[in-house]
């Protein structure tokens, strides 16, 4: 019995021993789809590994054969608790200004820690959080498309979106992106003071989701008759819906504010231009961010 | 020889007597308890593989082109960290197959841990004196979430690129302190600064490791300290003696044998089963996303959260002073958070059962227990399920929203409903065992009845 176990188990070990060098085989002749046979060969050697140990264990070691009764520690040991509890006391006794020790040390412990962790604070100019409202966006820059190319008013069709960028600007931060879509001049409904904001029915936004920072992916329009709910820019990310016919406000999901809004203007040539800056700060929300543009600027 | 060598070491260690005793240590035989052991082991794989993985990855994201052997994305531009995922994945030997295994065995990693968790929390067995066994354990947990989230998003794909600028969004909520703080972390505001980059790298191959691999050792001694909890046995008293196999030789081919087992399994995954195939996501950039965006599994309470909580800011005077992802973001996970590290300390305060406990229990005779963890695990769960709505509406064509608008309202009603529930069935179950215990005990004296009357 126990020699038929012995002889499984070295029938096992052998197999895991020719499957690790079919896996040098593999690895130095470098096959097609090399990672399956890389990942069978050298799985199937760890398993039949595993089987040997297993197989180890339950014939030469079987649990109720070998189990032992042992003594659980003792809960506590309170001689040495109290010997220790004498030692650090007495060390205490020693000192007779305590007060006064103890009010420098603090001192000394908190200055020291201050200066310990002042470095940290060159990871980045964390007071400075007038950062966070910088935008590309100003008047007169031109709208273009990822190559580069002026988005031409003409050319924007409704029922799909546009990704733009400010024209010889930085694309990789927060405030470049905008979603252009064309609606019906007719349903749109604007908040107020954004008259002359949306040419011809073309509107603005941000493409960063005022909720967490990803970008606005998607657009939902309707294909299938007035059952079907308004057009809509929505984030992949969490689902946060926004109505581009007004003004980008929150229908579903969980974004706390509207995307900014952009106003556009239609130059001469019949390019896409910024008519000014953004309603609002782009990007997640933050303590004591402004949730609309101030008056002044 | 073997003598020779245990006299060497005990001359210049004077080890003998902890390796006699490390010989004999019990460990109590019960298959919940390997689950903790896979955890283990998935971590060592994750370490072996991740350092192969630093010998190939460029922490940088400075832009540069592909020209590797993918040809589709023959002469795009991304950045240095991408790329060279990218050839670790076609252009390395065998390298595609470590990263696959790094990944699952992440993923199995978290998964042992939880099932750990839910193993050591419904048997009582975080009970005094393991409670700091506990809390480590609990801490460990919370590491590894964000050593996983590190992981993928070094990667500089446009999956990883989309779960920074959430973690971003909700470090920016954090009241008072968030855009500061994310300032420091991130060097400047999204995408931050590249030496953000080198942060998030030193992040996650050496300082959470090492906070991890710490904790770990901690745990371990703690747990050989104090020995390991066991189940009510009839062959001793079970509250003071271990019964169970020792080290050597009986453990140790079954410890090794599963080690043997999660590595195996690993390893098949990852040559056998893909995982995050980021030529298929492309790099990241700001203005990009892409739907049906599902982070690893262990990330999706976490998006849950984020996509219940209705849309609202708490503002005043025109300025933001709650966002929103704050709420599940950064209140939901610490709730849970702080309800696993207290609870050890709560139920001994609502019991006032202050003992020590060698034995654990089984879910049934601590009905208020096991029925407050039923409902708390169901709560999370509805919220993790929450996360998976959009692929709900893909597969199974139920109207998203109308899913959203069910967990709202069922997440705080349901939980509730599981956890009285179970209560009921641990208490009819713990009256069923006493029916049953009376009949044995009635069959028994029947019995004796009937052979001594045969007797007579």
């Amino acid at each position: 019995m126990k020699r038929r176990a012995e002889l499984g188990i070295a029938f096992l070990l052998l197999g895991a021993a020719a499957c690790a060098v079919m896996f040098l085989v593999v690895y130095a002749l470098g096959w097609p789809h090399m990672t399956q046979y890389l990942g069978l060969c050298l799985g199937a050697a760890l398993a039949l590994l595993a089987a040997a140990l297993i197989l180890t264990s339950a014939k030469l070691f079987p649990a109720d054969a070998e189990e032992v009764v042992e003594d659980y520690p003792p809960t506590e040991h309170p001689m040495d608790q109290h010997e220790a509890d004498q030692v650090l006391s007495d060390a205490g006794g020693r000192f007779t200004r305590k007060r006064l020790l103890g009010g420098a040390a603090t001192a000394a412990g908190a200055a020291l820690g201050a200066a310990l962790l002042a470095p940290a604070a060159s990871f980045g100019p964390f007071l400075d959080t007038k950062s966070f409202y910088y935008s590309p966006w100003r008047r007169d820059r031109r709208l273009v498309d990822e190559d580069g190319e002026p988005l031409r008013a003409a050319e924007i069709e409704t029922e799909t979106f546009y990704t733009a960028y400010p024209e010889n600007a930085y694309r990789e931060e927060l405030a470049a992106p905008l979603v252009v879509v064309r609606l019906e001049p007719g349903e749109l409904e604007m908040p107020a003071g954004r008259k002359g904001w949306t040419p011809e029915g073309i509107v603005a936004y941000s493409k960063i989701c005022t909720h967490a920072g990803c970008a606005i992916a998607l657009y939902r329009t309707p294909r299938f008759g007035a059952a079907e709910p308004g057009p809509a820019l929505v984030c992949p990310c969490h689902y946060s819906t926004f109505d581009p016919a007004r003004g980008a406000e929150v229908t579903f999901g969980p974004a706390g504010r509207p995307l900014p809004q952009l106003p556009l203007l239609v130059d001469s040539k019949g390019d896409l231009r910024a008519a000014g800056e953004f309603s609002g700060p782009v990007g997640p929300a933050f303590w004591g961010v402004r949730t609309r543009r101030p008056s002044s600027s | 020889m073997i003598r020779r060598t245990v006299r060497f070491l005990d001359q210049r260690s004077g080890a003998a007597p902890l390796l006699r005793k490390t010989l004999r240590y019990a460990f109590p035989d019960h298959w919940s308890f390997l689950l903790g052991e896979v955890a283990l082991y998935a971590f060592i794989v994750l370490v072996a593989t991740g350092v192969y993985l630093t010998f190939f990855f460029e922490p940088s994201t400075a832009t540069t082109t592909y020209h590797g052997s993918y040809a589709p994305l023959h002469g795009v531009q991304a950045s240095k960290a991408y790329v060279s995922v990218l050839n670790i994945s076609f252009d390395v030997k065998a390298g595609l197959l470590i990263r696959q295994t790094h990944h699952w065995a992440a993923d199995v990693f978290i998964a042992a841990i939880v099932l750990h968790l839910i193993r050591v929390f419904f048997t009582g067995a975080y009970r005094k004196p393991r409670e700091l066994t506990y809390v480590i354990g609990v801490l460990m947990l919370f590491m590894a979430l964000l050593e996983g989230y590190l992981g993928y998003s070094l990667v500089d794909d446009l999956l990883s690129g989309m779960g920074l600028a959430i973690g971003y969004g909700v470090g920016l909520s954090i009241p008072f302190v968030g855009a500061n703080l994310m300032l420091l972390i991130f060097g400047h505001p999204f995408p931050g600064s590249p030496d953000f980059w080198s942060r998030m790298y030193i992040a996650h191959v050496l300082i959470f490791p090492l906070l991890i691999g710490g904790l770990l050792t901690a745990h371990l001694a703690l747990v050989a300290s104090r020995h390991h909890t066991q189940f009510e046995r009839k062959r001793a008293p079970s509250q003071r003696k271990l019964i169970g196999l020792p080290a050597f030789p009986a453990q140790a081919p079954r410890s090794l044998g599963l080690l043997a087992a999660v590595a195996a399994a690993l390893v098949l995954l990852g040559g056998l089963v893909q995982i995050n195939p980021i030529w298929l996501w492309g790099p990241y950039h700001v203005s990009q996303g892409t739907n049906g965006a599902q982070p690893d599994w262990y990330l999706g309470w976490l998006i849950g959260a984020l996509r219940l909580v209705p849309h609202f800011d708490v503002v005043v005077w025109n300025r933001t002073l709650i966002p929103n992802p704050f709420w599940g973001g950064i209140l939901f996970p610490a709730v849970v958070m702080g309800a696993l590290l207290a609870w050890p300390w709560v139920e001994q305060r609502a019991t006032g059962d202050r003992r020590f406990h060698n034995v654990v229990q089984r879910p049934r005779e601590a009905p208020a227990r096991t029925a407050i963890g039923a409902g708390f695990l169901t709560w999370v769960v509805m919220i993790f399920m929450a996360g998976a709505s959009d692929r709900m509406l893909v597969w199974l064509g139920i109207g998203y929203m109308s899913q959203i608008w069910f967990y709202r309202v069922a997440i705080w009603i349901v939980p509730f409903l599981v956890g009285f529930l179970t209560w009921r069935l641990c208490l009819g179950l713990m009256a069923m065992e006493e029916v049953e215990a009376e009949q044995g005990r009635a069959e028994e004296e029947a019995e004796i009845a009937g052979s001594t009357s045969g007797i007579h």
